[in-house]
């Protein structure tokens, strides 16, 4: 099978595997450690629901098929060559703006944010640009020199820019964060040189006291302000932070035990299903739980680095580089904010939060981490 | 796909060619940089967690202990109270309130109408339910109706299985079996207020609505409220009991056996009915209070629950005061009652002897001076000696005697039998009364003593003034031959669970010392003659008797009359007419029972006065000793 590449790279070196299990793996494009690590979180995901959900057999049932769908999702797409990839990048980020658009002037309004688009199915256009901001960057970078050079920088500005504003807008502080980050990972792993690197940290030190001036919304402000001192409003906005450190905190070393968590059982700890799990996963499992989950987490990001490394060509590079810190920065805004480090921004713990949405975007950018990994091969064949 | 390398156009854009092994390694450089930044992220994270897990583990086992555990207040029932036979004087009844929990209701309004077809519900019931289930949990059990009369329960608990959710709660409440009757010794329980707050140990109070307002309820509140018992529940975020894990049962009050004779206080309330007034026995061997009544009395059910306004005013503001004790706080002139005191002060002080004769032509005049203070007896009594006049209550005699004494050593002596201090009884609220001496008008007057005022001194006038309490207890002193004991109303304490009694003991006065033991016997000798001599002032009393009295009967003024004038009791308004008092103890030779009577505006104590304490005599003496 011969593959014509937008930058055939040389690369070499890769002895083709031969075990009959990673065979079985290879066929269907899969990394067998990365499987692994994604199944593993997912089930003691699932385990962690059950208690979190007090003991709702349904939630599980729920949650377990939105898994199997995300894993499908993720071996479909792994099966999509990443030149494939590249050359729909454009037209998704295109599209993803113009629903973006479509979001703030038709969109529906839930929980005080326009963040949803029915066309048939409901489904937040925010979600598509989780990936096609990285896309995008790849693919513009595919082309262009690197490391990025002054004048290609308006435009890697403007990539995730755009998107990152018209998310803001919806409100959604998460997201909007997320696809930000995105964009300044892929300008990292391109080799951004140190000097522009730290004169953005400079400017952004800059402007944020005008953004949080005239840039934030009211709620917000109070989410940082009650990030700083949640103990001011033990009953109002800083109630979330102050019992799921209490859930955490009385974890301890060793936990409670799994089902035996207080806080999430009697109902103390809000959205303990949702973007709150991980403090039940602290107050059941305690630190020896946290940190074998943590050092899950480190598998996965590392795994899915260590392919970005061995990419053949920048775009694919590029991409499952940015994949894997978009998904440790979902891991540690989650944990910062369940555990009082970081502002309350809704973002769910990867693979473990109840909810299908976030889900979907996660696995199918796993999956073309599973199809860079394999394109190696089908370039070393 | 062309390769872009060929693409003219693409060159154009790209001067500088992209070196692709340089790019690799730079990407690997970076990659293996943010990997060491996702590491330390998750070191980073890994320390905040141990600082919450392990640095502050206990602080947050505590918060989240204390989230989940509620402590639940078990309040404890209050102990009853009884006469000294056991006759029942306060106890806790069962009342029954309507409740319904909302959570467990489908149709409100449904069931409303169903209940107020079978009980009695008002508009403000109603309104008050809806505005309580706005503010409450919907778990909550809210009250709709209280106190449920018997019938409103039974027609309520035959088809109560029909509604879900609606419960019949009972709970005790404070409830005086005899009504107005010993109220003023009682007292009553109220709902607990600010004031309350103050002094009591919230703690022991938590679950508790009410606690003693008055009397015996309040003086004994700690005897009779128990100790609060707790219960740990575990409750969910929305405060919901889900069990209980640890209960400490609350242990009940003690019951309350008082001094009072509830026969005898029948009789003493029933006697002075057609008065305002007071009445207070007290058995002279020990202090034990038989009887103390203050008329008119009134009923304290009201009260426990909250009396409503009108009552409440109406009570207030009558005239006749019933709200006012007066057996411990009303303040009157002891008149004529005071003169066997004032006959052993003049024996003990030498100023007199059991003989000695004093002329009385009807007035008594300060030399120089032409003032005529009066005798009651516009003629006089003639010669009279310590006996007759007690007998005949001179009060020329007394002038003469009062003189003699002194002023101050008046003061020093009445104050061994407890006159213008404070008796020490166990309830709460009584006045010392006032026995004047020059240093005490001239600290509060700023003016000096005169003579005159001795004299009038001498027969229990002027600025002396005494409780009703204080009369029966130097009555009993007297009777006693000396040998006072504080007076008191708690009889024994019983714990509810084990049955025991605790007689309280009697606790004994030091003793008022006599030169020569005789003197008792003169001025007790004296005292029998006002009943059971021929020319006694309370000899109408003495007719018909089995036993012996001894007694002393008096007048105080309330209003004072010009020099020339006379009382005539038909051309003065009633509220003008003189206090009747009566004084007395039996049997005269071993007192088992002493008695002081003041019948407002009554006139004058031997027509008055002197029967009612005679029908407690009588009553008390038909008793088993």
């Amino acid at each position: 099978m011969r593959i014509s590449l937008p930058h055939g790279d040389a690369g070499g070196g890769f002895g083709a595997e031969s075990s009959p299990s990673r065979d079985l793996l290879s066929r269907v494009h899969m990394d067998g450690p990365l499987s692994l690590a994604l199944l593993t979180a997912a089930v003691l995901g699932l385990v962690v629901l059950y208690s979190a959900g007090q003991e709702n057999i349904g939630l599980v049932e729920r949650q377990s098929v939105r898994l199997a769908l995300s894993f499908m999702v993720m071996i479909v797409l792994a099966q999509v060559p990443s030149h494939q990839l590249q050359v729909w990048t454009p037209w998704l980020y295109l599209g993803g703006i113009v629903m973006l658009v479509a979001v703030l002037l038709v969109g529906e309004t839930s929980k005080g944010a326009q963040r949803w688009l029915d066309v048939g199915v409901r489904f937040q256009p925010s979600e598509i640009m989780k990936l096609a901001v990285p896309m995008m960057m790849a693919w513009y970078f595919a082309n262009r020199p690197l490391p990025p050079q002054f004048r290609h920088l308006l435009v890697a500005v403007l990539i995730p820019g755009v998107p990152m504003l018209l998310i803001a807008k919806q409100p959604d502080l998460g997201t909007a964060l997320l696809v930000g980050s995105a964009g300044a990972f892929a300008l990292f792993l391109g080799g951004l040189s140190w000097t522009i690197i730290l004169g953005s940290v400079a400017t952004v030190g800059c402007i944020a006291p005008v953004v949080w001036e005239f840039g934030l919304h009211d709620y917000q402000r109070q989410r940082v302000l009650t990030f700083l001192d949640p103990e001011n409003d033990p009953l109002g906005a800083g109630y979330h932070i102050i019992q799921s450190k209490i859930a955490i905190g009385s974890g301890g070393l060793y936990g409670k035990g799994w089902l035996n968590g207080t806080q999430a059982h009697l109902d103390f700890l809000p959205e303990g299903t949702t973007d709150f799990i991980f403090a039940v996963f602290s107050e059941e499992f305690g630190l020896i739980g946290v940190c074998m989950l943590l050092a899950l987490y480190a598998v996965i990001v590392g795994r899915s680095l260590y392919i970005a490394a061995s990419a053949p060509d920048t775009f694919s590079r590029l991409l499952a580089g940015s994949i894997a810190l978009i998904f440790f920065v979902y891991v540690f805004v989650n944990a910062g904010m369940v555990s009082g480090l970081l502002p309350v921004v809704g973002l769910p713990l990867p693979l473990i939060s109840y909810g299908g949405t976030s889900l979907v975007t996660i696995m199918g950018g796993f999956g073309m981490l599973m199809s860079i990994y394999s394109s190696r091969r089908w370039l070393s064949q | 796909m062309s390769t872009p390398v060929a693409d003219p156009t693409l060159n154009r854009r790209m001067p500088r060619v992209k070196n692709l092994s340089q790019e690799r390694r730079l990407f690997s450089r970076r990659a293996l940089l943010a990997l060491f930044l996702v590491l330390a992220g998750l070191v980073g994270l890994v320390v905040r967690l141990a600082y919450l897990q392990i640095v502050h583990h206990d602080l947050f086992v505590t918060l989240s202990e204390s989230n989940r555990i509620k402590l639940r207040p078990l309040p404890p029932t209050r102990g009853q109270i009884f006469d000294r036979n056991g006759v029942l004087l306060a106890d806790n009844l069962p009342s029954y309130r309507l409740e319904i929990t909302p959570e467990d209701v489908t149709d409100m309004d449904a069931v409303l109408a169903e209940i107020g077809a079978r009980v009695e519900l008002s508009e403000s019931d109603i309104a008050r339910f809806q505005k309580l289930r706005k503010r409450s949990p919907a778990y909550d059990s809210i009250p709709l109706r209280l106190n449920l009369k018997d019938d409103e329960v039974a027609r309520l608990a035959v088809d109560l299985h029909r509604f879900p959710g609606v419960s019949i709660q009972a709970d005790l409440t404070r409830h005086y079996p005899l009504g107005a009757h010993a109220v003023h010794v009682l007292g009553y329980v109220g709902r607990i207020d600010e004031k309350d707050l103050q002094r009591i140990d919230e703690q022991q109070y938590r679950g508790s609505t009410h606690i003693g307002k008055n009397g015996v309820e309040k003086s004994y509140e700690d005897t009779l409220h128990g100790k609060v018992g707790f219960q740990q529940v575990e409750t969910n975020a929305q405060g919901r009991a889900l069990r209980v894990l640890e209960q400490t049962p609350p242990s009940p009050g003690e019951n309350i056996y008082l001094t009072i004779d509830s026969r005898l206080q029948a009789i003493a309330e029933q006697a002075l009915s057609d008065y305002n007034g007071a009445l207070v026995a007290i058995d002279p061997r020990n202090g034990e209070i038989l009887a103390l009544a203050s008329m008119p009395i009134y009923d304290p059910n009201p009260f426990v629950n909250g009396i409503d306004v009108a009552s409440y005013k109406a009570l207030i503001t009558s005239h006749d005061r019933p709200l006012f004790n007066r057996a411990l706080r009303g303040v009157y002139p002891p008149g004529s009652t005071i003169k066997p005191l004032m006959g052993l002060a003049g024996l003990e002080y030498g100023v007199t002897t059991r003989g000695k004769p004093v002329y009385c032509r009807g007035f008594y005049r300060l030399p120089g001076q032409s003032h005529r203070f009066r005798d009651w007896r516009r003629g006089g009594h003639g010669t009279v000696n310590l006996d007759r006049a007690i007998t005949e209550s001179c009060d020329v005699y007394f002038y003469d005697l009062a003189l003699n004494i002194g002023i101050d050593r008046i003061h020093d002596y009445l104050a061994q039998f407890d006159l213008g201090t404070l008796t020490g009884v166990d309830l709460p609220g009584e006045k010392p009364g006032l026995v004047p001496s020059q240093a005490w008008k001239e600290a509060t007057h700023r003016k000096p003593w005169y003579a005159g005022e001795t004299l009038i001194a001498g027969i229990g006038q002027g600025y002396m003034l005494t409780t009703p309490l204080q009369l029966a207890h130097f009555t009993a002193t007297l009777a006693n031959r000396g040998q006072g004991f504080k007076p008191r109303i708690l009889y024994a304490t019983q714990e509810q669970e084990s049955h025991e009694l605790h007689t309280e003991a009697p606790r004994p006065l030091p003793p008022v010392p006599v030169k020569d033991s005789r003197n008792w016997e003169a001025v007790v000798t004296a005292m029998t003659h006002v009943v059971h001599s021929g020319n006694g002032t309370a000899r109408k009393i003495g007719i018909g008797i089995g036993y012996t009295i001894a007694g002393k009967t008096g007048t105080a003024q309330v209003f004072s009359l010009g020099q020339d004038e006379r009382y005539n009791a038909r051309r003065l308004a009633k509220n003008l007419h003189d206090h009747a008092l009566f004084v007395a103890f039996a049997p005269a030779d071993d007192p088992r029972i002493a008695v002081a009577v003041i019948a407002e505006h009554g006139g004058g104590g031997s027509a008055t006065a002197a029967p009612i304490a005679r029908k407690m005599l009588d009553a008390y003496m038909a008793m088993k000793p």
